[in-house]
């Protein structure tokens, strides 16, 4: 059983002042970015039909960009676009055209990194804020102060940035900080790496990665140079060196039966320190995923939420929930780390054994009404389910109960065997109240 | 008729440096892997104020590499470094942070500052803006094809420099990988062994036995290099006739040996273009003298100058 963990201040001795920091989640399409914006998003990051990096995305078309900004606005929530690809000149004409359209469609910021369209947006859409990407790997105070210098108002720093980093960055300039706290994070540098391009003849730095990082490897030494790990006659009868055609000079690295080489990271997760974020001064919290499931923006979007509102309202008795670990668990498709906030990473924080790609649980229903005299409630199907499985359902700032499904009906009534049909409305009893836009899951 | 280009290589040592102008480079890239990035060998202030020396014998130029990404704790000691290096009177400095070109601005304000943000730097607009902030040169990545890079020039309102020769980078990570791929086997590396550029190591795919990526550990992290060679000397000549100001041949991983042999190649190529550009003809025995030493593990190919890349 766990037990709630206090917080222990590592870096409150170093706060000024506690600005509560923005949640930025990011939002593959329109449906995404309202369940973001639902379940406690300040902010919501999307990409256009150019310039971004995710070219597989789903992404948004202008008039869908301006349905998005009204629905964040009911929430108090802003919209911001990543326009982060290192632009070749091909790719320079219409730039323009493409920052008015955003700004006319209401876009609150745009991410970038290639200075050529920090440039273009300041000159063409002024009003329209600049976010410096983290594909710029910033990573120093005087390279933030000079971002600062060019009128941007906040720069995302590189991953490679620690805590106490931050903590300087802070002290030297005043600027708003953004920081990846979440996520699938490349182990390069972002934006120094072209293992796309050599590989696949994808373009990684516009929107082409095909995450060879992930790709499994042998590591091999020139035996010209020392080998120090195996020896020369032990290498002639290696069956590795047949397979590669490699001579007597090169040897492995490795073992028959062990794990290849790769550089595919952990995911970062910052749940357990959200008060050391908070303490540095981190402005905001970033969020990766436009291309994650619905079920994973709500469910990590709806835990930090509660993490920061609990800490803010009262740091000096904030405790971290083991339920929200529990929760962040249940969406995880990889295993988590903190990345560079506190050490630089180790052998600990790479995934050497064979992927489990699968997160646990599936978003199987979406309750759409509920009536209180009858406990009886609607709920849109989202994935197959049926009478006797155990299900879970939840809500924003925490809301959680697990019951099993009992007799389900479509709208005329008639009892059904399974939900089977996508999107298809289904009543059901349930054990305790829900509303609009909860959420019910279930185990894989 | 555009100017004949300079021929820049890296060097690691006054020795390698001497051996490389000696075969007809004009230009050489220098300094410590503090502040620089993926240089053949250390070079302190004082052995780069003797390479200002030597270049002088050769009519030759120093750049010294400070493109690393910088850290807070690098900045400390950045300016008394920028300010060394404009005493023993470096021709310019090569710089990819921001932080580099306000240090040199602010303290050396003589110095030319080059440009070179590695895979980053891809449209003549941005060279232009960092032209804007004070760059005399852009390096253009090495991902570009020879039709974006031949329209640059007239584009440019700075010079452009151009790796025609040798590995590149493709990769670039804060993480040790090796050590920490040895620990995980179980079979930790000795403390303080060397991971670096002697030592010899490389990566196969699982997919793609024939190739060899070399990858190694240094102070800044983990390098993994091309398993090819570019080597565009057969179509040298567009790139002269475009105007681009510097070719690099870059060293790394190289025995010197095999790197006087493509200075020379390229050497005799660029002075053959500029007594008769019209006239011009490739003289295949340049090229037949690089296969001659050339690794063959390490195929010679075109890079990306002629490839089509999809995203």
């Amino acid at each position: 059983m766990q037990t709630a963990e206090k917080h222990m201040p590592k870096y409150a001795g170093k706060r000024n002042r506690l600005t509560k920091p923005e949640l930025l989640a990011p939002a593959g399409n329109l449906e995404k970015l309202k369940f973001a914006v639902h379940y406690g998003a300040d902010a919501v990051y999307i990409g256009g039909q150019q310039y971004g990096l995710r070219s597989n995305a789903d992404n948004f078309s202008f008039e869908e960009m301006r349905e998005g900004v009204d629905f964040a606005k009911k929430y108090g929530a802003k919209v911001f676009v990543a326009t982060n690809i290192y632009a070749h000149n091909e790719d320079l004409e219409g730039i323009e055209e493409y920052l008015r359209n955003l700004y006319e469609a209401g876009i609150a910021a745009i991410i970038v990194a290639d200075p050529v369209i920090i440039e273009t947006a300041q000159r063409v859409v002024p009003e329209l804020e600049v976010h410096l990407s983290t594909q710029q790997s910033t990573v120093n105070w005087q390279a933030v102060q000079f971002w600062k210098d060019q009128g941007l108002p906040r720069v995302v720093l590189g991953r490679e940035t620690s805590l106490e980093e931050i903590e300087e960055i802070k002290r030297h300039v005043d600027i708003e900080i953004e920081a990846f706290i979440h996520g699938a994070m490349c182990s390069s540098f972002s934006g120094r790496c072209v293992l796309s391009n050599h590989f696949t003849d994808r373009d990684s730095n516009r929107g082409g990665c095909c995450q060879s990082c992930r790709w499994k490897y042998d590591l091999f030494t020139d035996a010209r140079s020392e080998g120090e790990w195996i020896s020369q006659e032990e290498a002639r009868d290696n069956k590795v060196l047949e397979k590669f055609r490699l001579g007597v000079t090169q040897l492995p690295l490795f073992e028959e039966e062990d794990n290849a080489f790769t550089m595919g990271s952990k995911d970062l997760c910052m749940i357990g320190h959200v008060p050391d974020l908070i303490d540095v001064g981190v402005d905001s919290f970033k969020i990766e995923g436009r291309m994650k499931s619905i079920h994973y923006v709500a469910t990590v979007v709806n835990v930090y939420r509660q993490a920061i509102d609990a800490y803010m309202a009262d740091p000096d008795n904030y405790v971290l929930k083991p339920e929200w670990i529990e929760e962040i668990n249940k969406a995880a498709n990889r295993p988590l780390n903190t990345g560079f906030f506190y050490d630089t990473p180790d052998h600990e924080d790479h995934i050497y054994e064979p992927e489990e790609k699968a997160a646990p649980y599936d978003f199987a229903g979406l309750v759409m009404e509920y009536d209180e005299t009858t406990g009886m409630a609607t709920i849109q199907q989202r994935n197959h389910f049926k009478p006797g499985q155990e299900v879970e359902f939840f809500g924003p700032g925490g809301t959680f109960f697990k019951q099993t499904v009992g007799t389900i009906y479509d709208e005329a009534g008639n009892e059904l065997d399974a939900a089977r049909h996508p999107l298809q409305r289904i009543k059901l009893k349930v054990e305790q109240p829900v509303s609009y836009f909860d959420m019910m899951r279930k185990k894989k | 008729m555009s100017k004949k280009p300079e021929l820049l290589v890296p060097a690691g040592s006054l020795e390698e440096l001497k051996r490389y102008f000696e075969a007809g480079a004009d230009a050489a890239l220098i300094g410590e892997s503090k502040y620089g990035m993926r240089l053949p060998g250390d070079m302190t202030t004082r052995d780069i104020a003797e390479a200002v020396q030597v270049a002088r014998e050769y009519r030759a130029k120093i750049y010294v590499s400070l493109n690393n990404l910088m850290t807070n704790s690098m900045l400390e000691g950045l300016s008394d470094y920028v300010k060394q290096l404009a005493e023993c009177g470096v021709d310019a400095i090569e710089f990819g942070d921001p932080s580099v070109l306000q240090t040199v601005h602010k303290l050396a304000p003589q110095l030319k500052l080059h440009w070179n943000a590695e895979m980053t730097s891809t449209n003549y607009a941005t060279a232009n803006y960092w032209g804007a902030k004070g760059a005399s040169r852009v390096m253009l990545a090495r991902e570009l094809n020879m039709d974006e890079i031949t329209a640059m020039p007239s584009s440019l309102n700075i010079e452009s420099e151009v790796q025609v020769h040798g590995m590149t980078n493709i990769y670039h990570s804060k993480r040790s990988l090796v050590q920490s791929y040895m620990t995980h086997q179980g079979r930790p590396v000795v403390p303080g062994s060397d991971l670096g550029l002697k030592r010899g190591l490389f990566l196969v795919e699982a997919e793609r036995p024939d190739e060899k990526f070399p990858i190694f550990e240094d102070a800044n992290g983990t390098h993994i290099m091309s398993s090819d060679d570019i080597c565009i000397l057969e179509d040298l000549h567009l790139l002269m006739a475009s105007g681009v100001d510097s070719f690099k041949i870059e060293t790394l991983l190289k025995p010197e040996a095999y790197n006087e042999i493509v200075i020379t190649s390229y050497r005799m190529a660029i002075e053959a273009y500029f007594r008769d550009p019209k006239g011009y003809e490739l003289d295949e025995s340049w090229i037949e003298a690089i296969r001659d030493v050339q690794d063959p593990e390490r195929e010679l190919t075109f890079g990306f100058f002629y490839k089509e890349q999809v995203y």
